[in-house]
């Protein structure tokens, strides 16, 4: 099981015992996860982003060689984020990087974003957009900040070849759901996690909208409760070929388009 | 302080990720709280069979839990008539080892019904309970408009019919800390009769007649024979507990908002295993999601049954027997 969306360190409004890179592992590891796709909770919040992502990849290589999967965050609003571009591909060899709009305060059809997404592409780098992170009735007060809509892709992903891209945390956040998930859905070769689907039937029904081939396991742990993910696809009953295309497969697919 | 026996979140989720529900129960002391202890020796971590229970929980061992639902609505499932939602209901609920659903609403009636609405309503989840009742308990939906038909549904749906509590939403133009709900609140305690009120505290702002628990608290501080749930602890669950912690006859709800770690763990620590139940708020959430939250908790096996069901039996236990129902 590949678990596209955990992070490692501290969300800035918790505590949690798996913020310790050793202990998020062994629970992973203990929960059926073979391979953990990690962001930096840092990377929300932090401006020094070539600091976030050493530790970051750091972390990853000490606690979980051949395991965790670092994902470097990059804020285009910063100073030469080009370079922590670079630095994510070239030193630290990363697979992908991870975005936070809603933090970063921009949105997709920002020409930042273009030009983002084809420097990524470039460096072969695969891309996860994180549209949310928390519920926004349940925000810090003198923190709050509206999830990203995602439909700017559905014109601009046709247009950047070999874009690996996949969305993080659509679905349910609080006074808005996504929209418009079906139409990006067509517009390209876009992946979604299952983090914050929700409602009766919600992981079928993000499949119907999209494809059984794009839909990947995510369970944003530790800010969720991995269980959470997991039941989620017991509830889903899919077929044993859509469940593991799910659990591993999609994810696998992704990496190699 | 009373020592007992159980596991902890670890040896559980080794006990069911991994199918072996059947192994022995290895001792670990917590308190009768039900927090588990930090500081522990680590216990052994075998690695779970990548897909052997995708989902990664063995069923036989959700259904061990009993598992009972403080809060189900009807809205979202397929079907037409009641008994069609009912069976819908059923089927999914099964998937995840939820033994039983207590109904606060059917499927069209929501929030301010007016008069018409209410009964209708209420006759949805009459008919879903009438169609399974080792499946289903339900509540009486309330809309303090209407105070004189409020009063007239207790009696007709819960003295003298097989519900076993009340439900009040919002937009019912009553806040919770209204004097004006003490008549429903008295009446609910003469009957034994469970009350859950829907609270949040939104960082958006609550809606013009949404109530907080610090609201509700105030109501249930009158009435302290009552039994209140306190609809999703306020969402924002940090606050909500903190608001209920000294109203005993106060009880925590998870259900209905996002499956933040920590939630059931600080619940468990500052009100009690005892005052904490599980409940989805499905079909806007999935029972899954909500299960998450008390599946994946660093709290003891005996606090985890509580939570998953037995509280919600023993809150119901007088009235239903009333009933002439055992649980």
């Amino acid at each position: 099981m590949i678990d596209a969306n955990v992070y490692l360190f501290r969300w800035p409004f918790r505590r949690y015992a798996e913020d310790d890179p050793a202990e998020l592992v062994a629970e992973l590891r203990h929960k059926g996860v073979t391979e953990a796709w990690a962001g930096s909770f840092e990377g929300v919040l932090h401006r020094d982003m070539a600091g976030v992502n050493a530790r970051l990849a750091a972390a990853c290589q000490r606690h979980g060689p051949n395991f965790l999967v670092p994902f470097g965050s990059i804020n285009p609003k910063l100073p030469d984020w080009q370079e922590d571009v670079r630095r994510c591909a070239e030193v630290h060899r990363m697979t992908g990087i991870r975005l936070h709009p809603p933090y970063h305060g921009y949105t997709l059809d920002d020409p930042v974003v273009a030009e983002l997404l084809t420097l990524a592409a470039s460096r072969k780098l695969a891309v996860q957009i994180a549209l949310a992170m928390e519920d926004d009735r349940t925000q810090f007060p003198l923190l709050r900040v509206a999830p990203t809509d995602p439909l700017p892709l559905a014109d601009l992903t046709p247009r950047i070849p070999n874009l690996r891209l996949m969305l993080l945390n659509s679905g349910y956040q609080g006074t808005l759901k996504t929209p418009h998930v079906a139409d990006i859905a067509t517009s390209g070769n876009i992946y979604f996690d299952i983090a914050r689907i929700e409602g009766v039937g919600g992981v079928p029904r993000l499949i119907a909208q999209t494809s059984p081939a794009r839909v990947v396991f995510g369970s944003l742990y530790p800010f969720f409760y991995f269980e959470a993910a997991v039941l989620k696809v017991r509830e889903a009953a899919l077929p044993d070929d859509q469940a593991h295309a799910l659990l591993e497969g999609n994810a696998r697919a992704f990496l190699k388009a | 302080m009373k020592q007992e026996s159980t596991l902890s979140r670890r040896q559980f989720l080794q006990r069911t990720s991994a199918g072996l529900a059947a192994a022995g129960v290895a001792g670990r002391i917590a308190a009768s709280s039900g927090q588990a202890k930090p500081g522990e020796a680590p216990t052994p971590k075998p690695a779970a069979p990548a897909h052997a229970a995708p989902g990664g929980f063995d069923l036989t061992t959700l259904k061990s839990l009993r598992i009972w639902d403080c809060h189900c609505h009807m809205i979202g499932f397929a079907g037409i008539t009641a008994e069609e939602k009912a069976d819908d209901m059923i089927k999914i609920a099964d998937r995840v080892g939820v033994e039983r659903m207590v109904l606060l609403t059917g499927w069209t009636l929501h929030r301010a019904p007016g008069l018409e609405g209410l009964r209708d309503g209420n006759n949805e989840v009459f008919a879903a309970v009438k169609h399974a009742p080792n499946r289903f308990c339900g509540y009486a939906f309330m809309d303090p408009n209407y105070m004189d038909a409020c009063l007239e549904e207790i009696e007709r749906c819960i003295a003298n019919g097989p519900l076993v509590g009340m439900k009040f939403e919002f937009d019912t133009l009553k806040k919770a800390s209204s004097t004006e709900l003490d008549p429903i609140f008295a009446r609910a305690a003469e009957l034994n009769a469970v009350i859950l009120h829907h609270t949040w505290i939104k960082t958006t702002a609550n809606e013009p007649d949404e109530s907080t628990p610090m609201e509700l608290a105030e109501t249930a501080r009158r009435h302290p024979k009552a039994i209140v749930i306190c609809g999703h602890t306020g969402g924002t669950w940090e606050l909500g507990i903190r608001a209920i912690r000294d109203v005993k006859n106060m009880y925590c709800d998870v259900a209905g908002s996002d499956p933040t770690a920590g939630f059931t763990e600080m619940a468990v620590r500052e009100l009690g295993a005892e005052r904490v139940l599980y409940g989805s708020d499905v079909g806007g959430r999935s029972f899954a999601s909500q299960l998450g939250k008390v599946m994946g908790a660093d709290v003891t096996e005996s606090a985890r049954r509580l939570i998953m069901g037995g509280n919600q039996r023993r809150l119901l236990a007088p009235i239903l027997k009333s009933k002439g129902i055992t649980v």
